[in-house]
C-alpha cells in the first residue's frame, strides 16, 4: 500500500482513519470544555448563512421565521468549523502545490464542454436541492454520514444508503455517456 | 472569540486539511465515487468511520461524552436524503467539501456554494409546510442500531471492521 497518491496526495486510507481520530478528539473537546458534544457537521451553517444575508434586507422577517428560531442564526462551533475547513485546506494545497485555478471541473467539462455559465446553473439548482434534502434530512454527509455512522445511528445509515443511491443513479443519468 | 468558536476553528483547520490532503474535496472524485469509477472518497469516509466508531463507543460507554442520533423521522431521512443525493450528483460537492474546494482553487465550487445557500433559503421558507407533511409522516425518534438489534454495540463494531476490510482489499485489487 503506497502512502501517496500519485497526484502528491495521502493515501485515503490514512487521511480518513485520521479523520477519525479528529473526529473523536473534537467530541471529546466539546464534551470537555463546552459541557455538550458536538460532533462534525456542516449543512446547518448554511441556513445560518442564508439567515445572515436576509438580515441585511429585513431582520423582522428572518426574527419572525420558525426555521430560523429553531436553527438560531449565530457564529457558533460549526460555522467556525466551516471556516476552518477552508483554511486546513488552503494551508494543504498552497503547502503541497495542489493548489490550483480552476473554472470548470474537469469531469464536467468531459461531458458537458468548457461552459462556466452552463456549469454555474447546473452547481446553483443541484446545490439548492441537495440543500433543501440536507436539511430535511437533518444532516449531509458530514453530519450523517461521517458522525452518525460513527455513533451507529440508525437514521445516519438510512440517510447514507439515500445519498449515495440516488447520487448513483442521478450520476450514471447525468455524466455517463452512451456508447 | 468564544472557547467554542476556536474549538470549532481548530477542528475545521484540521478537518479541512486532511480533506484536502486526501483529495476527497474535487469534483472528480465525488463523481467518480458515484459512478463506482473512482473510490477515493469512500475509503476515505469508511476509514474515518472505522476508527471514529471504536472511539465514540468507547468514549460514550465510559460515559464520558454523550451520543446525539439524528432522529429516525422516516419522511424527513428517506426524502431528504433521496433530495440530497440527486442534489449531489449535479453539484459534484457536498457541503463541508464545496468550501475546502474554493480554498484549494476550484474557484468554481462559489456556484454551489450560492445554490446552497439559496437552498437553506427557500428551506427556511417552507418549513411550516414539510413539518406539517413529510416531517409528519413517522418519527421513531433518536435510535441507535445497538438499541434496536439488541447487541452490543462492541458487536456492530466488529461486524463493520468485517465488511469494511475485505471491501477495501477487493478495491484496491480492481484498482478502484
Amino acid at each position: 500500500m503506497k502512502l501517496r497518491t500519485k497526484d502528491g496526495g495521502w493515501n485515503p486510507y490514512v487521511a480518513g482513519g485520521l479523520l477519525g481520530v479528529l473526529a473523536v478528539l473534537s467530541a471529546y473537546a466539546t464534551t470537555i470544555w463546552l459541557g455538550k458534544t458536538s460532533y462534525l457537521g456542516a449543512s446547518t451553517t448554511f441556513v445560518r448563512v442564508a439567515g445572515f444575508i436576509e438580515k441585511l434586507f429585513s431582520t423582522t422577517h428572518v426574527a419572525a421565521n420558525a426555521y430560523f428560531i429553531k436553527e438560531k442564526i449565530a457564529v457558533d462551533w460549526q460555522f467556525m468549523l466551516l471556516i476552518g475547513i477552508f483554511i486546513g485546506a488552503l494551508i494543504s494545497s498552497l503547502t503541497d502545490k495542489s493548489f490550483k485555478l480552476e473554472s470548470v471541473p474537469p469531469a464536467w467539462v468531459e461531458r458537458f464542454g468548457p461552459s462556466v455559465a452552463r456549469r454555474a446553473i447546473a452547481a446553483v439548482l443541484g446545490g439548492a436541492i441537495a440543500m433543501i434534502g440536507a436539511r430535511m434530512a437533518d444532516g449531509c454527509p458530514s453530519g450523517h454520514g461521517l458522525s452518525g455512522s460513527m455513533q451507529m445511528s440508525v437514521s445516519a445509515f438510512v440517510a447514507l444508503a439515500m445519498f449515495f443511491g440516488v447520487g448513483i443513479l442521478v450520476a450514471n443519468l447525468v455524466y455517463r455517456r452512451k456508447s | 472569540m468564544s472557547t467554542a468558536q476556536w474549538l470549532g476553528l481548530i477542528a475545521g483547520i484540521a478537518f479541512g486539511f486532511l480533506l484536502q490532503k486526501g483529495r476527497a474535496l474535487r469534483f472528480d472524485k465525488q463523481i467518480g465515487a458515484m459512478l463506482l469509477k473512482d473510490m477515493t472518497i469512500v475509503k476515505f469516509m469508511l476509514s474515518a468511520i472505522l476508527v471514529g466508531m471504536v472511539g465514540i463507543v468507547a468514549l460514550s460507554s465510559a460515559g464520558v461524552i454523550q451520543l446525539g442520533h439524528k432522529p429516525m423521522n422516516v419522511g424527513a431521512v428517506v426524502v431528504g436524503g433521496a433530495l440530497f443525493g440527486g442534489g449531489w450528483a449535479i453539484m459534484g460537492f457536498c457541503p463541508g467539501t464545496s468550501v475546502g474546494a474554493l480554498a484549494e482553487g476550484r474557484w468554481h465550487a462559489i456556484f454551489a456554494i450560492a445554490g446552497m445557500i439559496a437552498g437553506a433559503a427557500i428551506y427556511a421558507e417552507l418549513y411550516p409546510f414539510f413539518k406539517s407533511t413529510v416531517l409528519a409522516w413517522a418519527d421513531y425518534g433518536k435510535i441507535g442500531l445497538p438499541d434496536v438489534l439488541g447487541v452490543p454495540p462492541w458487536a456492530i463494531v466488529a461486524a463493520f471492521w468485517l465488511v469494511c476490510i475485505p471491501l477495501f482489499v477487493w478495491f484496491e485489487r480492481k484498482g478502484l
